[in-house]
């Protein structure tokens, strides 16, 4: 064990977008125009670890795993300041504030954070089961939002009380006969 | 400290003059930097500033001024900066703030972005009171003063953002959000909102444009000279 009680861990977020027009509508358009430089400013911000591109593109917009009108953002970084500086402190503000222009009113959670160990890729599947604990189950140390979060230690502690260390301790009782 | 007595100390005019001095740099303000900016002497300054952050009105840390380090550096400075904590009385008893954050969380949920927009460009209107929209950055500053925002200039760019007449170009950047407790719970709706009041306040149509260019700890809105404007 190394001095500190937590491993490094980073934060990772999805968000899911419904669109209300097809990608390459003209609807749609300013969005598609804001992608390159938003994303740019993103790779470039203090904190920012990895986000998701399809092969051989510059963004995931192309990915649909949610749905053939869903586009999904996924994303890892440093802390949670960082993700929020950039997703409500740059250039990012101005496409959420056009949001309704581009995308449908969701009523559940659209967004989704959670704790991964620094190195981890999260992968699509992971990111979709996140958001599904987060609309059944609410906020909580697996998956939660900005107005409700978790840090990395109430992540760890949940984590370790819902798995423990020893599986011999956890063992069920011997099957009655 | 009660906020009743924390803002009571703005009372006297030394300690008033220290404390908005500090509050306009929007950095670090050290002893002797504040006791010239305000006339009064060194050891005053020095006895209110400390008045001030006891009431937890500023926060003090300390700073090598002098860029020196190591032996023969000096001791560091005491510096201030305003403390980022919310100060408020009301008599009677009032609570705009949680019934500004159940109609915004109503609004987010509604999906009510272009109906909130479009009250606030009118709000914004009908307090500009005139039927012309700001004439140049200088008055905007003051309308913008007036509203709480704590407008300042910024030079942007170098030459090849100069305009037609040489000036380099400047922006007008604010270092308050008059809404930042509902803003930082709901982002994009109330940036949205405040972005839609400026247009509104300031005119669309005229020398000056206000724009989105989020920045952290600063309002989101900038307003500079309008690109379509020129002759």
């Amino acid at each position: 064990m190394t001095a500190s009680p937590h491993p490094a861990a980073h934060l990772a977020q999805l968000n899911v977008a419904t669109l209300l027009h097809p990608f390459d509508d003209p609807r749609i358009a300013p969005f598609v125009e804001m992608l390159d430089p938003v994303n740019a400013a993103a790779d470039g911000t203090p904190g920012f670890v990895w986000r998701l591109v399809e092969e051989g593109e510059a963004d995931a917009t192309g990915l649909r795993p949610a749905g053939e009108n869903v586009i999904v953002n996924l994303s890892v970084w440093e802390n949670q300041e960082a993700l929020w500086d950039f997703a409500y402190r740059s250039g990012h503000l101005e496409v959420m504030r056009r949001r309704r222009e581009w995308f449908e009113r969701h009523v559940e959670a659209h967004l989704v954070l959670w704790w991964i160990p620094a190195g981890h890729i999260p992968t699509v599947t992971e990111a979709l089961e996140r958001l599904a604990d987060l609309r059944a189950h609410g906020p909580s140390p697996r998956a939660f939002t900005f107005a409700s979060s978790y840090s990395a230690a109430e992540a760890a502690e949940d984590l370790r009380a819902a798995v423990p260390a020893h599986p011999a301790e956890a063992a069920p009782p011997a099957a009655r006969p | 400290m009660e906020h009743i007595e924390a803002i009571a100390m703005l009372q006297d005019p030394v300690r008033r003059r220290l404390y908005e001095y500090v509050a306009a740099q929007g950095r670090e303000v050290g002893r002797n930097e504040a006791a010239e900016a305000t006339g009064v002497a060194r050891t005053l300054a020095a006895h209110h500033l400390d008045r001030l952050t006891e009431a937890g009105l500023l926060e003090s840390g300390s700073r090598r001024l002098t860029g020196r380090s190591g032996p023969g550096a000096g001791r560091p400075a005491k510096v201030y900066t305003r403390t980022k904590a919310e100060r408020s009385v009301s008599l009677p008893a009032r609570d705009y703030r949680t019934a500004a954050e159940l109609l915004a969380e109503a609004a987010e949920q509604a999906g009510l972005d272009a109906g909130l927009c479009a009250a606030a460009r009118r709000r914004g209107e009908s307090l500009r009171g005139s039927a012309a929209p700001c004439g140049d950055l200088e008055e905007a500053m003051k309308m913008l003063a007036a509203r709480g925002y704590e407008p300042h200039l910024e030079d942007i760019g170098g030459p090849e953002d100069a305009d037609s007449a040489g000036a380099a170009a400047r922006v007008v950047r604010m270092r308050n959000c008059p809404f930042h407790a509902v803003a930082e719970r709901f982002p994009p709706l109330v940036c949205g909102m405040n972005l839609a009041l400026l247009e509104g306040l300031l005119g669309t149509d005229g020398p000056v444009r206000a724009r989105m260019d989020a920045r952290p700890g600063e309002c989101c809105v900038v307003v500079d000279a309008s690109k379509n404007n020129d002759d």
